[in-house]
């Protein structure tokens, strides 16, 4: 925890002083960590002198904010109207077969978590996925289990894609 | 000096562009004559990879250009100046013409390099501010205002009237937002603009700054779009070191200081009490207005929201005067607007258009028809606060009172369309179960209602439908739409009104004859292997989840408790021996 309070003391006092902080703090302390674990909230609410449950209200309204550890790598699968027709739920399918898990869960090894999300904006090439900051289009079940792989053979050799 | 253009917007990236742009920089390392530089989307994302190659005073346009393909190119056309035939998709002296279309919001996308601000003032970038400078601020209103220009977000409320009431309030402090939370699935022109020409969304906001007489203002752009944040943030650093944004602005006593926040995941943001709420660090829930934005808005100052394209408008109107805007259009929807195409057109992509013309222009047309020369069924417009527009209304032309008189709306320009292998159940129920999950919680019709509804259209889609659901359907949208403060709530049954006004009879196949006329409803589907099989393995290997078994040369057999009904097996087997029933 040492550690992680000399990063949080960080990000706070980037902020200080700034109106309206407390999404971006959330945002850069996700980032650093991968998650918002009750410590770190805590620990926000007492630099910025507002209650956890208030800090806790803003960040389970977004969307984006998780709350439990996730994989090095997030597959958010689009679930946009142009993916939805084009079949993203057969996508859904494939992945929660190949990694064995549900969206918003992780594989055993913490490679991999799954998230779905509304548009990401690339509906002209749909069905697309996004892995990390990497967007994949005009896939099919095919595509992506080799892209998958790509991914553990990178690992394999010690690689990060 | 040849120079080897490449679109590397989110679209081109998804496609293989920087396997390309990695290609073209290998293949010219040693050749000090080649310049390669990166550019936006030009809209035909269907197309991707677009290469742009620059010689000999003319442009050529190439298609679908993977790494074998930019090799071919640079060979061929770089090096020895044979143009490819195979993948050239436009030649040309001068600007490029897109069949039908007019561009304004798009003038610079895909032509320009984005993070080069000197690109976008070679083509009389900040012109319209400089203009507006030299200009009294009741006059810049008065432009906006002349031009026509209503709100390109979804409302489609005057820009210019929007603008009045912001500058007459009296304060010290005022804001500008910009509202780039495109939440829209299937809209993306803003992503687009923002990230193939951001100098135009700028150079709009700080042309709103002078004419209300804001000194401070925010883009709250969505987390989903990293590139576009990214473009945003260097070209604000770019139009700083030039004196076009900071303190007395060309040397005017006008400043403006401009920030940028992250949006972090909320359809309902997209609103403008959300979105002003959710810039203070709080829950973006929207509040009762009046007090409107324009007096009381955001930290309780006046403040002007306006989205990304209608902003990219205001700079091209202010620098070629409200003529030049309004010329185009209908009476009541002036100038030009920009729609996302997606779904299963033949041309998907961003097209840019004068308001007005049909929709079977936009889509047959521009858009190409549909795809694999299927049948046309409807087109989804505005997202989920929209409606579906039924082929008996093809002609209605693009304008906000025409789509609005068929239970649709323009919204933010998404148009999804859909042939006959699409469930209109489904599609309502997807987007009920979009905004169900996006509802702030703070109407109780909103937050209740649209769970009901959800609920009803999932047991219809299931085959567990009554025949009392279609009566109670409408019953809970009707006190949805009237019970709920913001547009969320307000539009959420669209689909579902527009779905049963036009395609009642497959409510009716799903709830009386339990089937789905699409063959969408998982439920309501089986496949089978019937004796034609061969037994080739083709569709073992295609299933997802290995619920096919069987030996080669011998009819395969699918077991159904494992089926999840995807029809991947269907769609490849080449003897017909799959059943869908």
């Amino acid at each position: 925890m040492e550690t992680n309070k000399a990063k949080l003391d960080q990000i706070l006092k980037e902020y200080s002083g700034i109106k309206g902080a407390l999404i971006p703090i959330l945002q850069k302390t996700q980032e650093s960590f991968g998650y918002l674990s009750q410590e770190s909230m805590g620990y926000i609410a007492n630099s910025l002198k507002m209650s956890a449950a208030d800090i806790y209200g803003v960040a389970t309204f977004y969307t984006q904010f998780r709350f439990t550890p996730v994989g090095k790598y997030v597959i958010k699968v689009c679930h946009g109207t142009a993916c939805h027709v084009g079949g993203i739920k057969i996508l859904d399918a494939m992945l929660e077969s190949k990694l064995d898990i549900k969206p918003g869960e992780t594989t055993k090894d913490g490679l991999f978590s799954i998230q779905q999300v509304a548009c990401l904006g690339c509906c002209s090439l749909a069905p697309v996925v996004m892995i990390s900051d990497k967007t994949y289009g005009k896939l099919t079940n095919d595509k992506l289990g080799k892209i998958i792989d790509q991914y553990y053979t990178a690992e394999k050799e010690g690689k990060t894609l | 000096m040849i120079e080897i253009k490449i679109g590397t917007a989110t679209c081109g990236n998804a496609a293989g562009a920087q396997k390309t742009l990695e290609k073209f920089q290998i293949l010219s390392k040693e050749n000090n004559n080649i310049l390669i530089s990166e550019t936006g989307c030009i809209g035909m994302c269907y197309q991707e990879p677009i290469v742009e190659i620059f010689a000999s005073g003319k442009k050529f346009l190439y298609a679908n250009v993977d790494e074998k393909v930019a090799e071919k190119i640079f060979t061929d056309h770089v090096v020895h100046n044979n143009p490819v035939p195979e993948n050239l998709i436009a030649e040309t002296e001068n600007e490029y013409q897109f069949n039908k279309q007019k561009r304004i919001v798009l003038r610079n996308t895909g032509i320009i390099n984005p993070e080069k601000l000197e690109e976008y003032i070679a083509r009389g970038g900040y012109e319209g501010l400089k203009k507006s400078l030299a200009m009294t601020p009741a006059d810049v209103v008065k432009v906006v205002t002349d031009s026509g220009l209503r709100g390109r977000g979804g409302a489609g409320f005057s820009t210019g009237m929007k603008w009045k009431f912001a500058s007459d309030s009296k304060n010290d402090k005022k804001y500008v937002i910009c509202n780039a939370d495109e939440g829209d699935p299937g809209a993306f022109m803003d992503r687009s603009v923002l990230e193939g020409d951001p100098h135009a969304v700028i150079e709009g906001i700080l042309i709103c700054g002078y004419a209300i007489g804001a000194n401070e203002g925010y883009v709250y752009c969505r987390a989903e779009y990293p590139l576009a944040i990214k473009r945003l943030l260097e070209a604000i650093k770019q139009a700083e070191e030039k004196n076009l944004l900071g303190k007395n602005i060309l040397g005017t006593n006008f400043s403006f200081e401009l920030h940028i926040k992250e949006g972090a995941g909320a359809f309902v943001c997209g609103e403008e009490t959300a979105l002003m709420a959710s810039i203070e660090g709080k829950r973006g829930m929207p509040r009762l207005r009046p007090p409107f934005p324009a007096v009381s808005g955001l930290w309780a100052k006046p403040t002007n929201i306006n989205n990304v394209e209608t902003l990219a408008c205001v700079s091209y109107i202010l620098a070629n005067g409200a003529e030049s805007f309004n010329k185009y259009g209908t009476e009541k929807s002036k100038g030009t607007k920009v729609f996302a195409l997606a779904g299963k057109i033949k041309n998907g992509g961003l097209v840019e258009v004068p308001m007005g013309i049909s929709l079977k222009e936009v889509i047959f047309e521009i858009g190409g028809g549909i795809k694999d020369n299927k049948k046309f069924k409807a087109v989804q417009m505005g997202g989920p606060s929209g409606g579906c527009i039924p082929e008996s209304l093809i002609n209605t032309p693009v304008d906000y009172e025409s789509l609005m008189a068929t239970g649709a709306i323009v919204g933010s320009g998404g148009m999804v369309v859909v042939d006959e292998d699409t469930c209109m159940v489904d599609v309502a129920r997807y987007f009920l179960n979009f905004t169900q999950t996006e509802s702030c919680g703070k109407c109780t019709f909103c937050r209740i209602g649209t769970k009901r509804m959800l609920e009803i259209l999932t047991r219809i889609c299931d085959g567990k439908g009554e025949d009392s659901d279609v009566e109670k359907l409408l019953d809970l949208a009707n006190k949805v739409k009237n019970a709920s403060l913001c547009g969320l709530g307000q539009t959420a049954p669209n689909p579902i009104l527009t779905t049963l006004k036009y395609f009642k009879d497959e409510y009716i196949a799903h709830i009386r004859d339990k089937k789905c006329p699409a063959g969408v409803c998982t439920a309501l589907i089986r496949f089978d292997i019937n004796d034609k099989c061969i037994g080739c393995g083709a569709c073992k290997r295609a299933c997802p989840v290995a619920a096919i078994t069987g030996t080669v040369k011998q009819k395969h057999i699918l077991v159904q408790d494992l089926c999840i009904k995807c029809g991947s097996c269907y769609n490849v087997c080449k003897f017909s021996a799959v059943d869908k029933g």
